[in-house]
């Protein structure tokens, strides 16, 4: 089981996608896995071949649980624990794809304490654990009614959007801020950036386009961010028991917030090499499947850094807080029109604040001060992103 | 396009966008952003599934005519050709 964050503690297998004995090549999809954010589509980090299947559809486990076990090209079956048998049996022998039991045989399997289908139910719908309940059913199986006097009260069904959890996600999300508050000595810069440059060029651009090719504001202010963490590396990479490790990659998380609340931050991989309509695609694409809870497990696990940008109906500014093990977040405000002095006049200019938030175990100020410096310099001359 | 294949169109591609919310029962006059929920990227969205559906040609400049539901009804109903 992938950690998909630092804010995952356990996920839920719901679907495997190879059967063993498949070929697997490194970024394929083999299995999804149900978390607060939704159903996570997870991919291999090796070519190999699926050798057997080590947890079950329906199985809640740890962050850090082998899910399956695969075989690397060149090694001897099952090499790892059956080493005895590896050598008699070169290749693996594919298993019987497993058939999803019911959900209430699989809860028996899964917690061997007997109970009725509405028990089980009721208990999945209330989060709670039957093995902690006493049944007074026949043979002390659990029924409805234990699980009613267990917890009677009946609005603890999580809210659902599409395929979150949104009462997960809060708590997910309470869970990562509080350790990042705990952990990583926040200090904060604000810039002001004279966005004039940016919002003409960005208006004669749409004018020429189509409604499907027009490129929004948070298009260029993540390729900016983007290049300038390329200079500056102190921003980009993760904070882990042997301190800090810079990325070569710049993966962006660009902060999409759910109706209903809670937020996912997603990588768009090396957005430093994408071009402003490739940024755009992958930003459309992104929200849309944050939304219906479809992700990829990479783009939870690889951000580099985070932008949150609070968009037209936002703010000023915004302070954020680290997302552990990431050592900056930038946040973008909203950009409004205000009194600026452009060559000795005042003159109204569309600006925008953005916030960094560094972790001074890693960097410091005037490093920070450099980098929102370098961002509003490439605002500047947004033809070149 | 009368006002009322105009509404109907709009309705319909609102909650492909926002299925969290019936816009039958937002307030016309009232603004999308801040009664759905919608942020820019929705905003674009939405002009991109209306162009498709409508062929009306839906400049930058002109978004701000969309924001209210009743707005977003003369604008594509006036562009049509009512």
């Amino acid at each position: 089981m992938p950690s998909l964050g630092s804010d995952m503690e356990a996920g839920t297998l719901v679907e495997w996608l190879k059967r063993p004995g498949e070929n697997l090549r490194r970024g394929d999809v083999v299995a999804v896995v149900e978390t607060q954010k939704g159903a996570i589509e997870i991919e291999i980090f090796q070519d190999g071949i699926l050798e057997e299947y080590l947890v079950d559809i329906g199985q809640t486990v740890p962050v850090g649980t082998p899910l399956a076990r695969v075989r690397g090209p060149g090694e001897a079956a099952a090499a790892v624990e059956e080493a005895p048998r590896a050598v008699a049996e070169p290749v693996a022998t594919p298993l019987p794809m497993p058939v999803a039991p019911a959900p209430s045989a699989l809860k028996a399997a899964v917690t061997g304490m007997p109970a009725s289908p509405a028990a089980r139910q009721a208990a999945a719908e209330r989060g709670l654990d039957l093995a902690g309940l006493s049944g007074s059913g026949p043979g002390g199986s659990v029924v409805l009614a234990d699980v009613e006097a267990a917890a009677p009260v009946a609005a603890q069904v999580p809210r659902k959007a599409g395929g979150l959890d949104l009462d997960g996600m809060r708590k997910a999300i309470a869970a990562a801020m509080s350790r990042s508050k705990r952990e990583i000595p926040h200090y904060y810069l604000s810039h002001d950036i004279d966005l004039a440059a940016a919002t003409s060029w960005l208006e004669r651009t749409n004018a020429a386009r189509e409604p499907a090719e027009r490129l929004l504001m948070g298009a260029l202010f993540l390729k900016a961010v983007a290049l300038a963490l390329t200079k500056h590396k102190a921003f980009n990479g993760f904070y882990g028991d042997g301190g800090f490790t810079p990325s070569e990659a710049v993966h962006v998380g660009a902060a999409v917030s759910i109706r209903g609340g809670g937020l996912v931050a997603p990588a768009i991989h090396d957005t430093d090499q994408l071009d402003l309509d490739a940024i755009m695609a992958k930003m459309r694409d992104l929200v849309a499947r944050v939304r219906a809870g479809t992700l990829r497990s990479s783009e939870l696990a690889d951000p580099t850094v985070t932008v949150s940008s609070l968009g037209e109906r936002g703010v000023e500014g915004m302070y954020s807080i680290i997302y552990p093990p990431q050592v900056a977040i930038l946040g973008i405000g909203k950009v409004r029109e205000r009194p600026w002095i452009v060559e000795g006049e005042v003159a109204p200019r569309p600006l925008v604040t953005m916030t960094l938030a560094g972790d001074h175990r890693v960097s410091d100020g005037h490093r920070g001060t450099l980098l929102l410096n370098e961002i509003d310099r490439l605002l500047q001359e947004p033809e070149a992103l | 396009m009368t006002p009322d294949e105009a509404r109907a169109i709009l309705l319909e591609e609102l909650s492909n966008i926002a299925p969290e919310w019936d816009p039958a029962e937002i307030d016309p006059a009232e603004d999308i952003r801040e009664a759905m929920d919608i942020d820019s990227m929705d905003v674009l969205n939405l002009v991109i599934a209306l162009h498709k559906r409508t062929g009306v040609d839906i400049p930058e400049s002109d978004y701000v005519k969309m924001i209210t539901i009743e707005g977003a009804v003369a604008y594509l109903t006036a562009k049509s050709g009512g």
